[in-house]
């Protein structure tokens, strides 16, 4: 009986069954990487929003306060979006008829909300509070980044869980005094590595109560 | 499930059936072959739900979608972030605010603080101000968010059952107004669901001044009239009873189910339990004797119970006075043989501090009785106050009147405010004729239910967490009700649907209640009003009864004849009431407390009388009473009076909506005559061939005749304090992980002396962690999600069982076997000892509920929840909890987001979790505060108190587990027991 493969077939089945196995964990590199590349995460990405808002130029050139607009960062969990009042506290002084705030006077015109697109979104089982990480020392500019100097806002971070946790297990070398938390490029002073080590002391930030998974999710 | 006993079981099981103690069932104690197949799948009727007919090559395609979908699952959709246009004061996002009301229950308030979330209600807790709550809640009060947000409210007027607008129906009202002005209200009618409500009373009373040929009926079909009429007869004006249980050392219950039933119930519950809390050999407890007339929570509570048909209630009643006298004559109390005799040495021995309380359903002469035993104690004024009754706005009379008015034509037009006679009327009163001749009928309710079905206007009513109102509690403490959302429909107040009447164009309920007000509370105090939850001074002052005016026993009754006739006693189903809440899926799937019954009723038998029946649980009786018959499946309790029935009010409704069409049961108000709405007696019984479908919670998770309950006499405890200490394992005697807590320990103490079983706890777990219910088909699966659940045990002769109750969360162990066991390590144990499940990394191999082994873990075998497209009802869920999807593994958390809360609070301010500030929520809803949570690594804190009680011991600690959660031993306070432990406690 002759031979129904010509013998060059098993270079070519050696290589079917090695390449697909190479291809496979390619497949898997590829995949593992995009999930964490910014395509993903969608770092440094700016949604549309229905206003243009311009933390660069309210943060950063005319210098208000976090607060000011999101007023809710140090006593509740959601630091709060302003409502259209706060816009219109001094766009009805200034701009009163700039095109670009049409949306906002309609809004307070018609009772309408403004509907902004998500930037920093976290899935529905995470439960992230903002008033425990300004109140023990976590800045605003350490996870959404150089605020100031964004003309529309966007992620600074990837926000992922390993993001989260790195800080979790080991807080110190993103800590500021708490009077510091909303200063924007906060210059860390010379004994940066002596105040660190005494706020964890005494903000009691023990990473045995951070890491515990209730903490996120429940 | 559908049980089996055997024929010759119930009537005499072998008495060495009860050597292995507690049983929970009659199947368990007879060890049926079928029960022990339920008990022994880990989660039974799993084969059935295997998806039947998937080929492997459709698996496989399956397989690799989801393999190549599940990358996206990270991926986080574009979301929107709305804010408000003008923010609200006081208003922050992401903090909840805390609103003081009232709900209603009954004719009464019980007080109440709602938990708002940027406006949206979604937990009710007991308001620790107002007499009636002291901080606790019911399981109907817990079901209130979700009632608000049932999508089957009625949610538009309907006119001839088409829609139609609010305005159409003022201009339809302005019009009526003019006709009854004109004829100064002739040929019209109100009729009420009452409720204490002094703007009610005031708009009613103002209608009736200007038109005085208007008419006033009544309907409350849970209501009895035997107090009322004897406390008439005996002082000449109805007055209302106020136990003082803090004050009583003897108490004797005729036939009064005072922990469960009554507007005050949760108040006596507490002070009952007050009087009961044993922690150390000196500590002395009141001592109650029930008799009943069907197993009651009160029954179960008791130190002596006593069933008996309920047409003999009277003939104790007069046998207890004259004991009484007799004893007081002698001037020796000295027990004797029997219920009745060592009732009356306690009761004059007690003297002032006796209190006996007779049961609302029972006719006068048994409160005349009662109230004669409380006079000759010294007890009026004393234990017992009497007080005016809150709701006592003059009527002309009841249903019967109203239809008997209709009949002669004197009555035309008709306004039924919140009642459903059609529903709730007395089989003999043919109403739906009588409404037939109106010519106008017009409906206001929360659902288009069997009367706004044939109303021709029906006007859908508000909730009362939508609506301005206000109303008494049991003491006559008067609250006001604030909405904490505006309407989500076109609800309206009965004060709108008044004012309209009474021609006000633009009515507003607000304007209404403060006009009510306006002399009594100046600004500041009706702020301070509403922001307590109760108007101060208005509790009633206790009517002072001259000794002279003391009520006579009366004549005794006449013992009714044994032969075979049946007695009927009535209960209204203890969620559901009269059926005005069958369509909360809550409520329907919340255990009842002693039969563990869902999704249903059934008629309750004594074990003797089905055995003489021979009747099968589940089988169909059917039950004659005066010419009506009804149809009902069996179920057989233990300790159920003998030649008696139990019917539940409430249920069969057809047209209540989705959620009561998917519930068995019937309705026994097609069997309730007029004359005799409580107890009928003569009835007849003929057992029918088919077997319906009986859901109940009571076998699953059985825990095989372990030692769970322990339990003592006081003299028992007394002697020997630690006598439910058993002996277990070295803590070091493991192969299980160390762990440390330097932090917290947190800890629950359950006291089972305490509980009495009323399942507020478990109604409050539900609605604070968004736990599904599941339906009744999954219920027969054994599927139900219930967290926590109250097991409830018998001990004893099937036909007078002591009864205990046993709320089991999970017990959090030190050492869990659940955690080892998780290929994905998705349950870990916390640093403050926690056994968190973390849903997202769950896969459902279900191995943590296989190796727990007090069965607290739940699984989720289908998608409860819709994701995609939430309904109304997604707006009640905690949003601090997460929803949990299908195929993970969840169970009882120890309220970790309020750990959470607490802890960030703590954390800001920089200082410890201090003692009480977590409260979890079966904890914050029990009336009898049974239930103790804290830090154990505090000394000074109540759990760690708690726990050191000499009766404190921990569920099967053979296993050395080491859980949290630990029981305090039952303690009970018999007469003239010998001091030894009890049989069935641990020894």
């Amino acid at each position: 009986m002759p031979q129904i493969f010509h013998r060059s077939a098993n270079g070519i089945a050696r290589f079917v069954l090695w390449g697909a196995q190479v291809a496979f964990l390619l497949v898997i590199l590829v995949w593992t990487g995009l999930v964490r590349s910014e395509f993903f995460t969608e770092v440094a990405r700016a949604p549309r929003q229905p206003v243009p808002f311009s933390h660069r130029h309210h943060v950063g050139e005319l210098g208000i306060d976090c607060r000011y607009c999101h007023g809710g960062v140090e006593t509740s969990a959601s630091a709060g979006l302003p409502a259209t009042e706060v816009c219109m506290t001094c766009h009805s002084q200034i701009w009163t008829n700039a095109d670009m705030l049409a949306p906002v006077r309609e809004s307070l015109a018609s009772g309408e909300p403004l509907r902004w697109q998500r930037v920093h979104g976290l899935p529905d089982f995470v439960y992230f509070n903002h008033a425990i990480h300004i109140h023990k020392g976590v800045a605003c500019e350490t996870c959404h980044g150089d605020v100031d100097d964004m003309p529309l806002m966007m992620r600074a971070h990837s926000l992922t869980m390993g993001w989260c946790l790195s800080c979790h297990r080991d807080p110190e070398p993103n800590l500021r005094p708490p009077a510091e938390v909303f200063a924007m490029h906060w210059k860390p002073p010379e004994d940066i590595e002596r105040v660190r080590k005494s706020l964890i002391d005494v903000l009691g930030i023990d990473t045995a109560t951070m890491t515990d998974c209730y903490v996120c999710h429940r | 499930m559908s049980a089996t006993v055997d024929d010759r079981t119930p009537a005499a099981p072998p008495r060495s059936a009860f050597a292995r103690g507690p049983w929970r069932s009659l199947d368990e104690l007879a060890g049926s072959e079928e029960l022990r197949r339920f008990v022994e799948t880990e989660f039974p009727a799993f084969h059935r739900r295997l998806a039947a007919g998937v080929d492997r090559r459709t698996l496989l395609k399956l397989m690799g979608a989801s393999l190549a979908l599940g990358g996206l699952a990270a991926c986080t959709p574009a979301q929107e972030i709305v804010p408000y246009v003008r923010q609200p004061e006081n208003v922050v996002p992401g903090r909840p605010l805390f609103y003081a009301t009232a709900l209603r229950s009954g004719a009464y308030g019980i007080g109440a603080v709602v938990e708002s979330h940027e406006g949206r209600p979604t937990k009710v807790e007991g308001n620790p101000d107002h007499p009636s709550s002291l901080g606790a809640t019911d399981a109907v009060m817990q079901a209130a968010v979700l009632e608000l947000f049932d999508p089957e409210r009625s949610r538009t007027p309907l006119k001839a059952g088409e829609p139609a607008s609010w305005a159409a129906f003022l201009d339809h009202a302005h019009a009526l107004r003019d006709e009854l002005e004109r004829t100064r209200g002739r040929g019209a009618a109100i009729l009420l669901d009452p409720v204490a409500s002094p703007t009610l009373e005031r708009q009613l009373v103002a209608l009736r001044a200007a038109w005085p040929l208007l008419r006033l009926y009544r309907h409350d079909p849970l209501a009895a009239t035997g107090l009322a009429e004897a406390t008439q007869a005996a002082f000449g004006r109805a007055l209302a009873p106020l136990p003082r249980l803090d004050r009583a050392d003897a108490i004797v219950s005729l036939d009064a189910d005072f922990l469960a039933e009554g507007p005050g119930r949760l108040a006596h519950a507490r002070v009952f339990a007050d009087r009961r809390r044993v922690r150390g050999p000196r500590d002395g407890m009141s001592r109650l004797y029930a008799a009943e007339s069907t197993p009651t929570l009160t029954g179960a509570a008791a130190d002596h119970r006593l069933a008996l048909r309920p047409s003999r209630v009277g003939a104790l009643a007069a046998e207890l006075a004259a004991a009484v006298e007799t004893l007081t004559a002698v001037g020796r109390p000295e027990a004797g043989e029997g219920w009745i005799a060592a009732a009356a040495a306690d009761l004059v021995a007690a003297g002032p501090a006796g209190l006996v309380l007779a049961g609302d359903h029972q006719p006068a002469r048994v409160h005349r009785a009662a109230l004669a035993i409380n006079a000759r104690l010294g007890a009026l004024g004393r234990s017992l106050a009497l007080i005016e009754p809150s709701d006592a706005l003059a009527a002309d009379g009841g249903l019967d009147a109203l239809v008997a008015a209709i009949g002669v034509g004197e009555v035309t037009t008709l306004l039924v405010l919140g009642a459903n006679p059609l529903h709730t009327a007395p089989a003999d009163l043919d109403v739906a004729a009588a409404f037939g001749r109106l010519r106008e009928l017009v409906h206001h309710g929360a659902y288009v239910d069997e009367t706004g079905r044939r109303a021709h206007w029906h006007i859908p009513a508000a909730h009362e967490l939508e609506s301005w109102s206000d109303v008494r509690g049991h003491d006559g403490t008067a609250s006001i009700v604030q909405p904490l959302i505006a309407p989500l429909h076109q609800g309206r107040t009965a004060h709108e649907v008044l004012a309209a009447l009474a021609g006000d164009v633009t009515p507003d309920a607000l304007a209404l209640v403060r006009a009510t007000w306006r002399d009594a509370l100046d600004d500041p105090a009706w702020g301070e009003a509403l922001r307590a939850g109760v108007v101060k001074g208005t509790a009633a002052a206790p009517v002072d009864i001259p000794a002279a005016s003391v009520p006579s026993v009366g004549d005794g009754a006449p013992a009714p004849g044994e032969g075979e006739d049946i007695d009927i006693r009535f209960v209204p189903d203890p969620w559901l009431r009269d059926g005005r809440h069958a369509n909360s899926a809550l409520l329907q799937e919340l255990p009842r407390p002693l039969t563990k019954l869902v999704w249903g009723n059934a008629v309750l038998v004594s074990p003797a009388l089905a055995a003489r029946l021979r009747a099968e649980p589940g089988q169909m009786l059917e039950i004659a009473l005066d010419g009506r018959t009804i149809e009902a499946p069996v179920w057989i309790a233990p300790g159920h009076p003998d030649g008696t029935v139990t019917l539940t009010l409430g249920h069969g409704r057809a047209e209540a909506g989705a959620v009561a069409r998917m519930a068995a049961g019937y309705d026994a108000f097609r069997l309730r005559g007029s004359a005799a709405p409580w107890i009928a007696t003569g009835a007849r019984l003929a057992l029918r061939e088919p077997v319906q479908r009986v859901l109940t919670t009571q076998h699953h998770q059985s825990m095989e005749g372990r030692d769970i309950v322990r339990h003592a006499s006081l003299a028992g405890f007394r002697e020997k304090p630690d006598f439910a200490h058993g002996s277990p394992p070295a803590p070091d005697d493991t192969l299980y992980p160390r762990w440390d807590y330097p932090h917290e320990a947190w800890g629950m103490v359950i006291d089972q002396t305490a509980c009495i079983g009323c399942m507020a706890c478990v109604s409050a777990c539900q609605a604070e962690n968004n736990i599904p219910t599941v339906g009744p088909d999954e219920c027969e699966r054994g599927r139900e999600m219930h967290w926590l659940r109250v097991d409830r045990y018998y001990e004893g002769p099937p036909d007078a069982p002591d009864t205990h109750f046993q709320p089991v969360p999970c017990m959090h162990c030190e050492q869990a076997p659940c955690e080892v066991v998780c290929p994905v390590n998705a349950t870990v144990h916390t640093h403050d000892g926690l056994n968190a499940q973390v849903y997202n990394r769950c896969i459902g191999t279900r191995y943590c509920s296989q190796n727990c082994p007090y069965k607290v873990r739940r699984f989720n075998f289908v998608e409860h929840q819709d994701f995609d497209a939430p309904g109304l009802e997604a707006a009640a869920n905690n949003p601090n909890v997460s929803v949990r999807s299908r195929g993970v593994m969840e169970k009882c958390t120890y309220c970790v987001q309020r750990i959470s809360a607490a802890r960030i609070a703590a954390q800001i301010a920089n200082r410890e979790i201090a003692d009480g500030e977590v409260v979890t929520a079966c904890q914050q809803s029990c009336p009898a505060r049974a239930i103790t949570f804290g830090n154990l690594n505090d000394p000074a804190s109540r759990v760690a108190a708690e726990k050191a009680a000499p009766h404190n011991y921990a569920l099967l600690e053979e296993l050395n587990t080491r859980p949290r959660t630990t029981y305090l031993a039952r303690i009970v306070n018999p007469v003239g027991d010998d001091g030894k432990t009890e049989e069935g406690g641990h020894g």
